[in-house]
Order: C-alpha cells, then sequence, then structure tokens
C-alpha cells in the first residue's frame, strides 16, 4: 500500500504501514498511548498534560487514524443559591407541611405563623400543595388532607434536589417533571451547559491501546546525531499533510506590480520613460495640449487646484506659439478665437492626466536633430472627485507617444492592441471619440471574457497640429494615447471597491497573488 | 458628453432601429446608451453639438447608413429686415445675429422640443450661457428694425417670462429666478444688454431672459424671430445655424436679416453657405495609413454630410468642430469605418528605455522586499484633521476638495500612521515601507510647489536596533556611506532617535515611537521607523 494514503480510517492495515504509523508518533502521543483506554478526564490525569496540549495530541492521532474525537454537549442541572439553602432547611412547601401535621384544620394566618414562611415562600408552598392534592382550602381555613403515608414519602422534588448535580439527559421522566416545576420558582436550580470529549478508538486503536511504545525515534537531526551517527537508528515520521503556520513575505504593492507589467511592455516595445512631476501648471496640463480657458474641465469642480501658489511659465517663445494656437490658429486652423490669458496658464494644479508629460517631451524634442522616438509614461494622475466604491480622486494612467514621420492611424491601432491584449484582453475593438487634443480620435473597447462583454478602456488619438506645431516646432505626426489603469488593475485582483486600491489592509495585500501571466 | 433622449416612435418614422443600425450607430461614434420600446438615449461628443436634436442626429445618421448623402441645402429667403448691433454693450458681449422661421405649426409638444434643444445648445457649446444665449420670439409682436444694446440696468424695465408685472433689469437678476441663477454673469456689468423693437419695446435682457409680452411662445405663434448673442462671433453665428437648420428640418422656411455689428461688419444672416476646404488625398492616406483613391472620397465623404469635388470640400454651416483639415480626415475614417482599418505596429526602430529614478526607487524596493517587508501605496492627499499638527508654512492646500482629504502630504508618516491604525486587527509584526513624493512650498520650482521622493519604514512591534538594522542594510547594499547624529524628534523616544546624514546633509531620521505618540494613535503596540528624503540619494 503507498504510504501517502490516507489513513483516517484504518482497519486492518498490513504490518508495513503499521509499523510506518509506530515509527510517526511524537513523544507526546507515546505519552498518551499506553493510556487510550481510559475515559478523558482519566489520560489528563495519567499523563499530567494540560486540555489544550493533550486535545491538541487527540487530533494527531485521530488524523493517524488511531482514535475518534467526539464532542459531546450536554446540560447539567445543579442547585441554585435558594436550592442549597432548601436542601439543607426543607423546601418552603414540606416546612408547612411539617407544620400542618402540628395542628390541621386552622387559618390560614395562623398556619403561617407557626410555619414562620415568607409571604412569598407560604403562597407557592400553598400553590405546590394545592396542586398535590396534600391540602384543602375553605372558608380562609387550611386542612391537611394528605394521608400519613403520603406526608412521609419525599417528593419529586424533594428527591431532585437530593441527588444534583445531575446531566439532564441522565434524569427520568418523573424528576424532569420535577425540573420543570422547580424551573418557575426562583433560584432553586441553574443550567450549565458542559462539553465533554469522548475518544472512540478505531481498531488500530484498540490494538495499541494500553501498550508502551518503547521505540527510539530521533526527533531533531542536531550535529550531536550526526557527529553520533551510526546505522540502523530511525528517525520519527512526520505526517506530511499536517497544516503548518502561514509565513508572509516581502511583496511590492499590488498596484506597483501592475505598474511594472504594463511598463515591461512599452520597454519591450522600445519605448523610453518620461518623468515629470505630479503638480503641474495649468500651461503643461491644458493649454499646450490645446485646450481651451473655458473648457470644463479646468474648472474646480473637475480638477485640484493649489492655493495660494502662482506657477512660472517656460521660457523663450513656446508660451507665445501656444497663445497664438488658441486665439487665431495655426496652419490653416481657426484657433479658439478667444483672448488668451497667462494668468490662467499659471494656476497650478494636481495633473488631471499624464498626458502633460507627452507635451514637456515633445517641447523637449524642439530642437533635436532627429525628433523620432517613442515614450511612455505610467503614473498619477488627479480628479476632483468624491470618494466611494466607484470614485476615487488619484488614479493610475499610462500615456505613450510616437513622434515618427510616417506615422499613421494604422500604427496607432497597432500600439493600442499590442499593448492591451498582453494586459490581458482577448479582443480590441475600436470607436471614434473625441478629445481636444487629438484628431482622429478613437476609444478602444476590450473584450473582457470573465464578465462576458465589452468594456470602454481608453482614449487615444493623434494630436492635433495646433498641439504639435507650437511645441515640436513643425507638424510630425505624433500617435497618442492615454487610457485609464485602474480598471484593469482592479479586473485583474477581483476588487469590486476602488477604495481597495489604497487601503492597504495588510491582511489582504499579504494574500494578494502575484501578476505572473 | 452629452446624453441626449429621442421618442423611439418619431426616430422610426424616418430610421428604423433595426441591429444593424445600432451598430452602425455606435459606429459613427454616438454611443447608444439605452434603448427601450419608447425612446432611444445616444452619447453626443463635445465637438458635435449639431447631433444634439433629433433632426440634427437623423440628418446625420441618414447620410452615414447611405438613406440621404451629401451636403443638405435649405433655402433662405432675405427678409429685407435689419438687426442693428449698438454701442455701448458690455466688455465683450459685443455680437448678437438673428434671423426669422416661418411655417412652424407650435403644439405643445414642439415647444418642449425646441425649448430643449435650445437649452442644450447653451449648455455646450455656450458654456452654460458663459460665451452666449439664444432666444426665440413670435414674430408678429416685434416691429423692425431691432437694435441690440446696453441699457443701464436700472432703466431697463419690462415683464420678464413667467413673472406677475413689469421690473428693472437690476430687479430681475435679484428677484427672478432666471436672473438670480445667472446672475454672476452679469452683476459686474455696467450696462445689460437688451434687444429693443422700432417701438421701443424691450424683447429681453441677455442672456438672462425673455419678455413675457413679446418673447413667449405659445401655440398660436407661427412665425419666429430667433436670435443669438455673446462674446465670439463665430460661435454664435453656428449655435444659431445648428438651431435654424432644425427648424428647418421641422418644416420651417427660413427669412434671413441683415445684422450689423458694432464694428460695422455687416452678414445677411444665416449664411449657410458650405466652407471650402482642400484636402489632398496623399495627406489622408498618409495620416490614415490607407490607400485611398480619388472615387473613394467621393463616396466617403458624403455620408458624413461633405460634398466632394476633385479635392475640393464643402463643410456644412452647422459643423462647428472643422477647424482643421485632419478634422475631415477623422470623418472620412469614420466612414470608412474604424473596424476596417487594421492595427499595424510601425517599424521605427528605438530602444526602450527606464527613467534612471525608477531604476534607484526599484532597486531599493527590491532590497527592502528581501528583507520581507511588505510596499503599501497611500494617497498623496493627507485629510484635514491629520493636517492639524502641522506648521501654517507646511500645509499645501488644495482649493474645493470634494473630500475630507485636503492637503499635499508633506511626508509619509502621516498616512504610515493612518494605514497602522487601520490595521490594528491584523497580525503582527507588521513590517512595510513606502518610497513616494511628498510636496511642500518652494519659491523656486516652477509651480511654487517642490515635490520629492521619500522613502518610509515602520516596523511595529519594533526596537531602535532593528531599524539601524535595516538602514545599515540598505545603505550597504546600495553602496552608500552616510553618518548618524544623535537628535531629537517630538515623535520619537529622546536618546532614541538619530538624524541621518548623507555628505553633510541632512537627509532622514529614525528612532523609536514614543507612547505618547502611540496613544494618542490608538496604537498599542511598540513602533520604530525611518523616513529619508531620497533626493540627495538619487542625484549620486
Amino acid at each position: 500500500m503507498s504510504s501517502t494514503q490516507k489513513s483516517n480510517k484504518s482497519s486492518n492495515l498490513p504490518d508495513s504501514d503499521v509499523g510506518k504509523v509506530l515509527d510517526s508518533f511524537s513523544p507526546l502521543e507515546r505519552k498518551i498511548i499506553p493510556f487510550l483506554n481510559l475515559p478523558y478526564e482519566k489520560i489528563k490525569e495519567k499523563t499530567e498534560l494540560d486540555d489544550v496540549s493533550l486535545l491538541r495530541t487527540l487530533r494527531f492521532l485521530e488524523n493517524k487514524g488511531v482514535v475518534k474525537i467526539e464532542l459531546q454537549h450536554t446540560t447539567i442541572v445543579d442547585l441554585g443559591t435558594n436550592g442549597i439553602y432548601y436542601k439543607k432547611n426543607y423546601l418552603p412547601e414540606r416546612t408547612l407541611i411539617l407544620a400542618l401535621e402540628e395542628q390541621s384544620y386552622i387559618s390560614l394566618e395562623e398556619a403561617q405563623k407557626n410555619s414562620k414562611l415568607s409571604d412569598n415562600e407560604f403562597r407557592v408552598s400553598l400553590g405546590v400543595l394545592k396542586g398535590k392534592a396534600l391540602i384543602n382550602l375553605s372558608n380562609g381555613k387550611i386542612n391537611l388532607t394528605a394521608s400519613k403515608e403520603e406526608l412521609t414519602k419525599k417528593s419529586f422534588e424533594e428527591q431532585l434536589i437530593d441527588i444534583l448535580p445531575k446531566n439532564l439527559n441522565s434524569l427520568p421522566p418523573e424528576l424532569l417533571h420535577a425540573v420543570e416545576n422547580l424551573k418557575k420558582r426562583k433560584e432553586i436550580i441553574e443550567f450549565r451547559k458542559d462539553r465533554k470529549t469522548l475518544i472512540l478508538l478505531t481498531p488500530l486503536g484498540k490494538s495499541l491501546a494500553g501498550q508502551k511504545i518503547n521505540i527510539d525515534l530521533i526527533e531533531e537531526v542536531t550535529p550531536e546525531v550526526i557527529k553520533d551517527w551510526t546505522r540502523g537508528k530511525k528517525f520519527r515520521r512526520y505526517d506530511i499533510h499536517a497544516p503548518v503556520p502561514k509565513i508572509y513575505g516581502g511583496k511590492k504593492h499590488f498596484v506597483n506590480q501592475s505598474i511594472e507589467r504594463a511598463k515591461r511592455i512599452w520597454l519591450n516595445l522600445g519605448f523610453k520613460e518620461m518623468s515629470g512631476p505630479l503638480i503641474e501648471t495649468s500651461f503643461w496640463v491644458f493649454d499646450a495640449l490645446f485646450t481651451p480657458q473655458d473648457h470644463p474641465a479646468r474648472e474646480m469642480q473637475d480638477t485640484f487646484f493649489i492655493k495660494d501658489v502662482k506657477g512660472n511659465l517656460p521660457a523663450g517663445d513656446i508660451v507665445k506659439r501656444v497663445k497664438q494656437a488658441h486665439e487665431s490658429g495655426i496652419s490653416g486652423s481657426k484657433g479658439w478665437r478667444y483672448s488668451w490669458k497667462e494668468e490662467e496658464a499659471k494656476k497650478v494644479v494636481m495633473r488631471t492626466h499624464t498626458t502633460c508629460l507627452s507635451a514637456r517631451t515633445l517641447a523637449s524634442l524642439k530642437n533635436a536633430k532627429n525628433k523620432t522616438g517613442k515614450y511612455f509614461s505610467v503614473g498619477k494622475c488627479f480628479r476632483n472627485e468624491t470618494l466611494d466604491w466607484s470614485h476615487g480622486f488619484e488614479f493610475n494612467q499610462t500615456e505613450g507617444i510616437v513622434v515618427y514621420e510616417n506615422g499613421n492611424f494604422r500604427n496607432l491601432l497597432g500600439y493600442l492592441k499590442e499593448f492591451f491584449t498582453k494586459m490581458g484582453f482577448s479582443n480590441i475593438k475600436f470607436v471614434p471619440s473625441f478629445f481636444a487634443y487629438t484628431e482622429p480620435s478613437v476609444e478602444v473597447y476590450g473584450y473582457h471574457k470573465g464578465r462576458g462583454k465589452w468594456i470602454e478602456i481608453g482614449g487615444a488619438g493623434i494630436f492635433r497640429p495646433e498641439v504639435v506645431i507650437p511645441l515640436l516646432g513643425e507638424y510630425i505626426p505624433v500617435l497618442a494615447w492615454g487610457p485609464g489603469f485602474d480598471r484593469i488593475i482592479m479586473d485583474k485582483y477581483e476588487i469590486t471597491d476602488l477604495r481597495e486600491m489604497y487601503e492597504n489592509d495588510i491582511k489582504k495585500l499579504r494574500d494578494k497573488k502575484v501578476w505572473v501571466k | 458628453m452629452a446624453s441626449v433622449r429621442f421618442p423611439r416612435k418619431e426616430f422610426e418614422k424616418q430610421i428604423k432601429i433595426t441591429e444593424d443600425i445600432k451598430e452602425r450607430i455606435n459606429m459613427f461614434g454616438t454611443h447608444i446608451k439605452s434603448l427601450t420600446d419608447s425612446e432611444i438615449e445616444v452619447e453626443i461628443l463635445p465637438n458635435r453639438p449639431d447631433l444634439l436634436s433629433m433632426q440634427g442626429f437623423i440628418r446625420a445618421i441618414s447620410a452615414f447608413i447611405g438613406k440621404q448623402t451629401g451636403l443638405k441645402e435649405y433655402k433662405v429667403i432675405p427678409s429685407g429686415e435689419k438687426l442693428i448691433v449698438q454701442k455701448p454693450l458690455p466688455q465683450t458681449w459685443v455680437y448678437a445675429y438673428a434671423c426669422i422661421v416661418k411655417g412652424i405649426k407650435f403644439d405643445d409638444e414642439k415647444i418642449k422640443e425646441i425649448i430643449q434643444i435650445q437649452e442644450k445648445l447653451v449648455a455646450t457649446l455656450l458654456r452654460n450661457r458663459k460665451k452666449g444665449g439664444i432666444g426665440l420670439y413670435p414674430l408678429d409682436k416685434i416691429t423692425f428694425p431691432i437694435a441690440f444694446k446696453g441699457m443701464k440696468p436700472d432703466e431697463i424695465r419690462f415683464r420678464p417670462l413667467e413673472y406677475p408685472e413689469p421690473i428693472t433689469g437690476r430687479q430681475i437678476i435679484s428677484k427672478h429666478p432666471k436672473g438670480r441663477e445667472y446672475a454672476y454673469l452679469v452683476e459686474h456689468w455696467n450696462v445689460f444688454p437688451v434687444f429693443i423693437d422700432k417701438k421701443g419695446v424691450i424683447m429681453s435682457m441677455s442672456p438672462i431672459i425673455n419678455s413675457h409680452d413679446v418673447g413667449k411662445i405659445d401655440e398660436n405663434t407661427k412665425n419666429v424671430f430667433i436670435e443669438c448673442t455673446g462674446t465670439d462671433s463665430l460661435t454664435i453665428q453656428k449655435a444659431l445655424i445648428i438651431l435654424v437648420t432644425t427648424l428647418a428640418e421641422m418644416g420651417g422656411e427660413i427669412y434671413s436679416i441683415e445684422c450689423i455689428q458694432q464694428n460695422g461688419e455687416r452678414t445677411q444672416f444665416p449664411n449657410l453657405a458650405p466652407e471650402k476646404r482642400r484636402v489632398s488625398i496623399e495627406k489622408v492616406n498618409a495620416l490614415l495609413g490607407l490607400s485611398l483613391k480619388d472615387k473613394d472620397l467621393e463616396e466617403l465623404l458624403p455620408r458624413m454630410e461633405y460634398k466632394y469635388k476633385k479635392g475640393e470640400v464643402s463643410v456644412p454651416a452647422w459643423r462647428t468642430d472643422i477647424l482643421d483639415t485632419v478634422d475631415i480626415i477623422e470623418d472620412i475614417a469614420i466612414a470608412y469605418g474604424y473596424e476596417n482599418i487594421t492595427p499595424i505596429l510601425s517599424s521605427v526602430d528605438t530602444v526602450g528605455e527606464e527613467s534612471e529614478d525608477s531604476l534607484i526607487k526599484n532597486k531599493i524596493s527590491e532590497t527592502l522586499i528581501g528583507l520581507g517587508l511588505l510596499e503599501i501605496s497611500s494617497y498623496h492627499i493627507i485629510k484635514n484633521k491629520e493636517a492639524e499638527p502641522l506648521e501654517e508654512e507646511d500645509k499645501v492646500c488644495i482649493q474645493n476638495s470634494k473630500t475630507d482629504y485636503k492637503f499635499l502630504r508633506p511626508n509619509l508618516l502621516i498616512p504610515a500612521l493612518r494605514i497602522l491604525k487601520e490595521n490594528k486587527d491584523n497580525e503582527y509584526p507588521q513590517r512595510i515601507f513606502e518610497i513616494g513624493p511628498v510636496f511642500a512650498f518652494d519659491k523656486n520650482s516652477q509651480t511654487g510647489v517642490k515635490e520629492s521622493e521619500n522613502l518610509i519604514i515602520v516596523a511595529t512591534p519594533a526596537s531602535f536596533t532593528e531599524m539601524k538594522q535595516i538602514l545599515e542594510y540598505l545603505m550597504r547594499t546600495l553602496d552608500l556611506v552616510y553618518k548618524l547624529r544623535e537628535s531629537s524628534n517630538k515623535l520619537l523616544i529622546e536618546g532614541r532617535t538619530a538624524t541621518i546624514m548623507f555628505k553633510d546633509q541632512e537627509i532622514g531620521y529614525f528612532g523609536e515611537m514614543h507612547p505618547e505618540t502611540l496613544c494618542s494613535q490608538g496604537l498599542k503596540m511598540p513602533c520604530a521607523i525611518i523616513e529619508i528624503s531620497l533626493e540627495s540619494l538619487m542625484k549620486r
């Protein structure tokens, strides 16, 4: 038989397997086995182990098919405070009977006086005795109608009190009835939940119980063991299926892992990483991207503006060129035809997209001999939003531009398809869209296999001449995209609440799987 | 992005909504948001205000699906009437155009529909009345010529729409609901613009409200005078052209008016003559990556409502978004069908390269992960309450935040403490780190705010020794020489705090957290921290 076979239900195991079981007993298990045929409390007594260690070791023995542990839940009935008193001093109804035996047929007041019972006790006793038909009440007088025989017999309640504490299950029906009666009275009896551990021996257990196991097994390999090693010595076998405590290692935050993954895709396609600040002037975030100064996105309800600061505009005549593009257009365009204000461009914001990095990069290429290049960035952006399961004010965006004189719309779609396919979408679809700084523009949809539907991934386009010419100095096709990224992350990690992205719950971070493929 | 709803029955009188048509509408760029038995809801992109009305939308889709292609022409008859723009007028609100539309059957439904189209145009194209306003008037209630000029607010007096009595211009912006809503646009003006007819009747106060007596359209109205005024001549003309062609689609006849601007410019409005642009097929193919021929353009452009002949494109007057040739090229691509364009990577060779900052941050990250530390990622903005103990000069504030998060984080410690607090019930030990930007005022930076990368390491429970071990390991692995100096920090235990020096510069500190700080944060386990500014380390 194979040694990996589970031995939960071991019947007649061949000797080789019994041998393996014997070799696997730990010192504690070997301590208990001699007493396994005794009840739990006795084992505890004999081995001097505490409940925790004993139970744990018994469970290991259970896993090895030696015992089966059953927990029995029982209810114990015991005396309450008044019960203890009444056991010593008779139940009040007995006290009343004793008083009535002296003098039968007396008034209620006299009966109470003679019995020395309290008002409550007297009332209850009357009820009990009347219920058992031992007395008669008429015209305010009590008459003891019980026979001598009936009076000498102990009531069921008295019998019960005598034998408590007892397991509720062990009581005969007439005493159970007494329990019900006493339950209604104040603190005569009380109930306790008890748990008893029952140990049932399996056939293997039966064959082992009571025996002493005298095998010399090595527990830990130490330098001494190695030094004194001789052939024939045995090691205690381990239960390879026994659970071990979980350990945690260091890990990159899952958002950063996802960012690394996206980065790798761009790097492999020959893109160079752009970097830049999160706090930017409106010039780079909006104006250089041909977004008019009265565009709704530039309002305070959509964008974070930093208080008490004013930005500086870049040196040189880039500002003049951008101004011209806005006011009167360039090379055939009509522009936005309004009065462009420097003050507006100087306002400082938290960047609402990473496209400002692309703008800066283009500006840096203006005097380059060879302007051809592919650039990317994956970074944080901000929006003036509330914080709930589907809204947040911080999000990640991946940005890319290809500056190439022969670049065209098909190439744009090509890069998008390549990236999103590698990010896990099985099918990509392109639909017309609109952005202030690209034309033509496109919205990318990816087919989500898990949800069985198309989802909007992000936008892209070819930068308008009004953007490229002021920054680059001439018109070269610039393919550009800036899809949001968080959707993809949430999908991969099965997060439905956006806030979980930055909640930093250490338990969740520890348990998060690594994104391999 | 604006969403418009069209009644399905009306829509299907012109175009039946089949599965194929649904797909076509989506591939036109107007995403179908919902479709029920009673209505169809579509998303209209900001560059196509001409699609905000059902008439404009159907006109465009009919061309796109091939039902009625080419540039639609509307007859315009000169009315012989005049609109004169006079001085003074406030600041930039100096342009006014108007025309007449006759023969529309105005019932309750139609009036509602026209008001909705007007409102949508004003909300989007005219930036919610900031750029311009539109008004409609029953033609028979006014006398020509009409003047558009500014008058002192107290000298203006008329009964505004749905108001019981005549009041002054000043009173309108404080008493009338529309006046109160848009007061902010006009209250700083010396004069308020009004339309006055030949008899001196004030027709309206732009862009606030029409007169109840002469500016209210009802079922009895047959002919209308429509106007648009505002700050940008081209935009307001476009807005009015969109409205007037929509009314023409509803069965109206267009009559033009001679509009004379402040600067003397005379226009017979509306001028629906298409703008002509030249488009080179080489440019189209270069930008799109296709190999189209002239005859392809002859087939594609009319499906986007253009007229095309031998390199010359005629653009419909109601298009506001054709600023450059690229705008026409996009329409060619849409007509061709984005789904028919095959993606292909370009053949340009470039070498990929990670930024130096990223490389260094990744190495630091890798080193700490090697010690078993868990990376966290927190918000860049901190809560109002968390910023309280900071000095005023360290508080970089965000205007108008919608949440409790109002300040840029000056260090990584504040978010780290928040995270420790939130993880009180998770298994210990907890050893975390974060690398990220922190912010401070800086007059020398281009934005007035300086951003620099910091690193924070927090371990709990942990001691000074363990933190020093981590610091030492990190600096040793990165091959950086540093020195320590005893120091004090009000959050840390005196005598167990050190400042970290790199090249004679203070770059950070570390130490054991003081029980007082821990108590005030509601933390029960001992804790030690390191926070370092990576700026000078990265420069090395």
